[in-house]
């Protein structure tokens, strides 16, 4: 299989090794890709796009963080921002480029909601639809600046 | 106590006579006098459910929301293997085949069904399509969204799956499916208010679980066209309503 060993580095310090393939899978049209987390972004649901999507079999995803998409190419600080926003109990927007289990990716438009319960946050969903092309364009050039400037 | 009730009006008109026959089968079983009424428009309902006007109802996904969000109501159960899901469509003779074809200023063909139009927007993204970029027809039903596409009036229509695929063959040859969704957890939900005792509601959770086992049960969902229903739990419906909140394309950054 093509593609190379990468270390992905977290916004809250942990790291793991992944292998990543400059290949892109397309978002299926029609589709949302729906999870659902506890307060710590452990995967507690996902839908069947969730599966098919990750490659990842469901029984490997829950209990995992779901920071297990994570693409090095997404800078760490839209991960901070998308954290510090839920946590504020306020909802999360963004374009997302996510990793596969095979190392090839997808963009997805994300929206994340804190799950309010009785008043409190009692975990989060995040669903993930079909972005625009052009905005994958422009979010792919904003989040090189924003990786350039985290190695700085 | 007479119990008021009422359906989200995006049925087919054909099952009208279904719902006065389930409204007979309830009362007897429940021994409790309940009054049916039916909406011919959303905004007609939608006003008398703010007005708390309302005791059972089987709700679409927007009225949903509003009522356990904000009016207490709490789910007794759902449709069996029913989701409410979405066609966008246009006319045979237009050069789209996909809906990133679409462009701005593109005409959209709709009724004011709520869950429709906020799944059929959210269906458009792709296109960077929006309100702000978009024009829009209501009309009052969805042989009349097709009629908007077939005369050249509208560029895409938002389609009610099960209304899309009742329209005749002569009308759908004449459309083109640009998309259908899959989103599959967004459905229709009975709700009983704060009217209805805890009591009561468990009791009719219990009726309508057991409604296809017997014979007058089940002729009864036929006539609404229904498979049966199957349990909900509040937590399911909070959970179709916060997932919901997050398509609402009205949000999105520029």
């Amino acid at each position: 299989m093509d593609g190379y060993q990468t270390e992905i580095r977290y916004f809250d310090g942990h790291s793991r090794a992944a292998l990543i393939r400059e290949q892109e899978v397309s978002y299926p049209d029609g589709r949302l890709i729906v999870s659902r987390t506890d307060t710590r972004g452990i995967i507690t649901h996902c839908n069947q796009a969730f599966v098919e999507m990750s490659g990842y079999p469901e029984q490997e995803l829950i209990g995992q963080p779901h920071s297990i998409l994570r693409h090095p190419d997404m800078p760490r600080a839209a991960f901070r921002e998308l954290w510090e926003t839920v946590q504020a109990g306020r909802k999360w927007h963004g374009h997302v480029k996510n990793l596969r289990r095979d190392g090839s990716y997808y963009w997805v438009l994300a929206t994340v909601i804190p799950n309010v319960r009785q008043g409190c946050i009692a975990g989060y969903t995040s669903v993930r639809r079909k972005p625009a092309r052009s905005r994958i364009r422009e979010s792919s050039e904003l989040y090189a600046r924003l990786r350039e400037a985290e190695s700085q | 106590m007479t119990l008021q009730m009422t359906v989200s009006p995006d049925f087919p008109p054909a099952y009208i006579a279904g719902w006065y026959i389930f409204n007979t089968w309830l009362q007897r079983q429940l021994d409790l006098p309940i009054h049916l009424t039916l909406y011919d428009s959303f905004a007609a309902q939608r006003t008398v459910l703010e007005q708390g006007g309302i005791d059972l109802i089987y709700a679409n996904p927007y009225d949903a929301a509003f009522l356990v969000r904000e009016r207490g109501f709490v789910t007794v159960a759902a449709p069996c293997r029913r989701a409410d899901e979405v066609v966008l469509a246009c006319a045979q003779d237009q050069p789209v085949t996909c809906v990133e074809d679409l462009g701005p200023g593109t005409v959209i063909a709709r009724t004011d069904d709520p869950d429709v139009n906020l799944m059929g927007m959210m269906l458009l993204e792709p296109a960077t399509l929006h309100a702000g970029n978009t024009t829009c027809i209501a009309v009052d039903s969805y042989p009349l969204v097709a009629k908007q596409l077939l005369q050249g009036q509208a560029g895409v229509g938002f389609f009610l799956e099960e209304a899309f695929d009742s329209l005749s063959a002569l009308v759908r040859s004449g459309l083109r499916e640009l998309v259908r969704s899959r989103i599959s957890v967004i459905r229709h939900v009975l709700l009983a208010g704060p009217g209805v005792s805890a009591q009561q509601t468990g009791h009719l959770t219990r009726l309508l679980l057991g409604m296809d086992q017997d014979d007058k049960g089940a002729a009864v969902l036929k006539s609404m066209n229904l498979p049966g229903w199957e349990a909900h739990s509040q937590e399911d419906t909070e959970f179709m309503i916060d997932l919901m909140d997050t398509l609402d394309t009205q949000e999105l950054p520029d």
